[in-house]
């Protein structure tokens, strides 16, 4: 029997619906399901049902911010909605930043809004009743074949490996920075002179967040094609709790030095691995990358 | 040991330049880590960096010597594999992670790493320059209070 899916929306952009929507296999996916109710794919079921509590649900994909009271669909508090559905569901899959951690749209009221069971780092009072079955999916929006990997290895019954956040570790468990094609550049020190060149690293000055944001954007590329690193513009780090920050196009420095390190790297490390690359001049690293005959 | 004894462990007089300046960097970086370890406030940090700087001039007088009248007065022997910062980084790192950390704690102004480098270390190695020449008529430790409340003042915000 299929599992029964419901997409249920809280605060938000679409965005993550309008992201799965792209992907190349969409329609073989969702035939691995009963769709019980999507935001913009009739289904069997009226909305009326949905408010109603009355539709069953195996599994239940949240995108949108949290917020306990003061956003209602159809006269119903959707936070109602959303415990009612997490009540019954086996799997709890927050697809997006907002539903994850709050994003986007707890920068309006950080105070209510926040993700269903994460508040940034913090667990909300949500989290020690829907824990053991929650799958953390967060992106800005999430990556269409991340939506997929999660949903077809329940769909399966296989067990996903997960982080301290509930993120799928086989797609979070790489930094942005893994795979990016500007990789040389960053070992050497090398600034790109602005957006959307194909040679420099974004890290120092352009506000690339790839070297410390969880992520596997530059493995699984976006629309099978590219990242934003590879096309020129930095990461803005909108997978992780506190996204997002300002100045996304600034790195932020104390006298030249990042603020925010290389995930896992010691400060210490990295200013002497800093110190000697800079300390050469690569011809190669001077010149464009592909030259063409004039 | 005979000036012989030494081409045992280092094949050339280049090599044994870049060893001594690699040491020096070394003993001197090493120092500041402890003042960069101190749970203190920056200002009390500028003041022992100036004390360690000093100290070492005075107990180690060769050291700083070469440093100021070798390494920085004839780049040309230090040209291969001593490009840049590669044979100073012990000592550079600690001072990036001195300003990174004052900046950090609000009490340094944000700056070109350069513009803030050039005033501290220049300031010290001036002082101990003109100590070289015999030219102070106080011994370098009087000087100590002042010159640190003067880069301090002069890098905060």
């Amino acid at each position: 029997m299929k599992p029964k899916l419901l997409w249920l929306q809280s605060i938000t952009c679409n965005g993550n619906a309008h992201s799965f929507f792209n992907h190349p296999d969409f329609f073989t996916i969702l035939s691995s399901f009963e769709l019980i109710h999507h935001p913009f794919i009739d289904t069997d079921h009226s909305f009326q049902d949905v408010l109603q509590g009355a539709v069953p649900c195996d599994i239940l994909v949240l995108e949108g911010s949290f917020t306990e009271s003061g956003f209602t669909k159809g006269g119903i508090e959707v936070s109602h909605l959303m415990k009612t559905y997490a009540n019954k569901a086996k799997h709890i899959v927050s697809v997006g930043t907002c539903a994850t951690f709050g994003g986007i749209f707890k920068q309006k009221d950080p105070d209510t809004i926040s993700g269903f069971c994460f508040d940034g780092e913090e667990k909300t009072p949500r989290y020690e009743t829907y824990a053991s079955r929650l799958i953390s999916l967060p992106g800005c929006p999430a990556h269409p074949q991340w939506i997929s990997f999660v949903l077809m290895m329940l769909a399966s019954n296989k067990k996903i490996f997960i982080d301290e956040m509930h993120r799928p570790v086989e797609l979070y468990g790489y930094t942005v920075h893994n795979g990016c094609t500007r990789n040389e550049y960053f070992e050497w020190k090398i600034d790109t002179k602005g957006f959307g060149l194909k040679e420099g690293c974004l890290f120092y000055e352009q506000g690339c967040q790839g070297p410390h944001t969880k992520g596997s954007c530059n493995k699984i590329l976006w629309n099978e094609v590219s990242s934003k690193t590879r096309v020129g513009t930095p990461c803005f780090g909108c997978t992780e709790p506190h996204f997002p920050k300002t100045a996304l196009f600034e790195t932020p420095t104390n006298m030249g030095i990042p603020r925010t390190m290389p995930l896992g790297i010691p400060r210490r490390a990295y200013l002497t691995t800093t110190g000697i690359a800079k300390s050469f001049k690569i011809k190669r690293f001077q010149e464009s990358i592909i030259k063409y005959d004039s | 040991m005979s000036v012989g004894n030494i081409y045992n462990y280092f094949s050339s007089k280049d090599i044994l330049a870049r060893e001594i300046i690699k040491y020096t960097s070394e003993a001197l970086g090493a120092e500041i880590r402890k003042v960069n370890m101190l749970d203190i406030s920056t200002e009390e940090k500028v003041k022992k960096i100036v004390e360690v700087y000093f100290g070492m001039a005075q107990k180690k007088p060769e050291m700083i010597d070469y440093f100021l009248r070798v390494y920085l007065s004839h780049r040309e022997v230090f040209s291969d594999d001593c490009e840049g910062m590669v044979c100073v980084s012990g000592f550079i790192t600690e001072i990036m992670i001195f300003f990174d950390d004052g900046v950090a704690s609000g009490e340094l102004r944000n700056q070109d790493f350069f513009s803030a480098f050039g005033l501290f270390m220049g300031y010290l190695g001036g002082m101990v320059f003109l100590k070289g020449e015999d030219i102070l008529p106080k011994e370098i430790n009087a000087y100590i209070d002042d010159i640190s409340y003067n880069i301090f003042h002069a890098l905060k915000v």
